[in-house]
């Protein structure tokens, strides 16, 4: 059973590249490395809480209102890791922004809460969270990682506001900022990064 | 009646499930808000000593500040701080935020320090939203532009001084990104303009 929801969620069904659902996030906050990571993780989070939570009670809730009670619980969920990013690295949370607390309207997020934990026990649920947002974490890393080295020379630019000041000297400069290409930092770079990538996974798809 | 019911139940999954979150984002608020607003003071004091380039003083900068109302120089739509650097209990420097609305994105926060003589120790971008590579070397993480201001005073400068290289001034821009450093410049000078003519609102 897990074994499906790795395939599904690192490859056959990837949020990112598959069912492009979250967009929005995934264009906007990877200009590199530390920005993608730190939201995909966050959006593991949420989901894995968020699946978990309406696994267990997904026989009582009324088919006519379980949109709201879903989104209710996305929200609370959210605004949680929203405080907890804001407790623990506040660089981080000026990075990341607005983004964290529109993982509430992520439809990948609501999506798995529909299409799967409404329908499944909660062991699954918890996996098929973790896998999706893994799948989507895996895309904001590549997404970042190039947008970073193409747009501004450097690799792990930031990390240091997620693991501490001293270990600003993991940031590599490959080349002088001032050369790289403007464009693979602005969101255009974003979509052709992103184009880019779902080619990649269409060809290795078809030569199956 | 089922139908009551049917309503009956949704209210009350939803209240309860209201109620869970609502206690578990009160507990959470509670346990974050104070490292929240200990990071926020953490992070102004580190911002403000920045910008005050190693000027001695000895009073609790965070905790010493005037009301500044909305003024036309410092473009500021809602009261800001200006907090007061003093040593003995005399002023040293004050750090007045100001705002260039005229950027090429957008609203551009600026922070400068002005020695109680009327010259600038130093100035940081607060905030900004110019283009990536372009406009952004304003901010003190991608170029030193910034520390151009230092030492500079109504009085030792004329006015074409206040002007990019461009408009036969002595500021140096990149090409392409022009009016963000007017925009930047404008609104330091009209800073320090402010200061000269306010300079009571300090004193007391």
């Amino acid at each position: 059973m897990i074994k499906e929801q790795i395939q599904d969620g690192l490859w056959r069904q990837n949020a990112g590249l598959v069912q492009l659902l979250g967009l929005c996030p995934t264009l906007a906050v990877t200009v590199n490395i530390t920005n993608g990571f730190a939201l995909g993780v966050a959006t593991i989070f949420v989901m894995m809480l968020s699946n978990i939570s309406i696994s267990p009670i997904r026989n009582y809730v009324p088919e006519s209102a379980r949109v709201p009670i879903f989104i209710l619980v996305i929200a609370g969920l959210v605004t949680i890791v929203d405080l907890s990013i804001n407790a623990l690295s506040k660089p981080l949370y000026d990075a990341l922004g607005i983004f964290i607390p529109l993982i509430v309207t992520n439809c990948i997020v609501l999506a798995r809460v529909e299409a799967f934990a409404s329908k499944n026990s909660t062991l699954p649920s918890l996996y098929d969270g973790f896998f999706m947002g893994l799948g989507l974490t895996f895309v904001l890393i590549i997404l970042g990682a190039v947008r970073e080295i193409v747009g501004n020379g450097t690799l792990f630019q930031n990390l240091h506001f997620l693991i501490g000041e001293k270990y600003q000297f993991l940031t590599i400069q490959l080349f002088d900022s001032s050369d790289g290409f403007l464009l693979a930092a602005l969101p255009p770079g974003a979509f052709i990064a992103l184009s880019a990538l779902i080619v990649f996974l269409n060809l290795v798809n078809q030569k199956k | 009646m089922s139908e009551y019911k049917a309503i009956l139940k949704t209210i009350s999954i939803i209240s309860l499930l209201g109620l869970i979150f609502a206690i578990s984002l009160s507990i959470t608020f509670e346990k974050s808000n104070p490292i929240i607003e200990q990071n926020k003071i953490e992070f102004k004091t580190k911002l403000l000593n920045e910008v005050l380039n190693g000027l001695d003083y000895d009073n609790d900068l965070i905790g010493t500040y005037i009301h500044i109302k909305p003024n036309e120089l410092l473009k500021n739509k809602t009261e800001k701080y200006a907090y007061l650097a003093k040593k003995n209990n005399i002023l040293q420097a004050v750090l007045i935020e100001s705002i260039a609305p005229d950027g090429y994105s957008g609203e551009i926060n600026i922070l400068t320090a002005i020695r109680s003589d009327g010259e600038i120790i130093g100035t940081r971008i607060i905030d900004h939203k110019e283009t990536p590579g372009l406009g952004d070397y304003i901010d003190q993480k991608k170029s030193s532009w910034i520390s151009n201001f230092d030492g500079m005073s109504l009085n030792n400068r004329t006015d074409p001084d206040w002007r990019v290289k461009k408009d036969q001034g002595t500021f140096d821009y990149k090409a392409g990104a022009t009016i963000t450093p007017r925009a930047v410049i404008k609104s330091v000078k009209n800073t320090l303009l402010f200061y000269k003519e306010n300079r009571e609102l300090f004193n007391d």
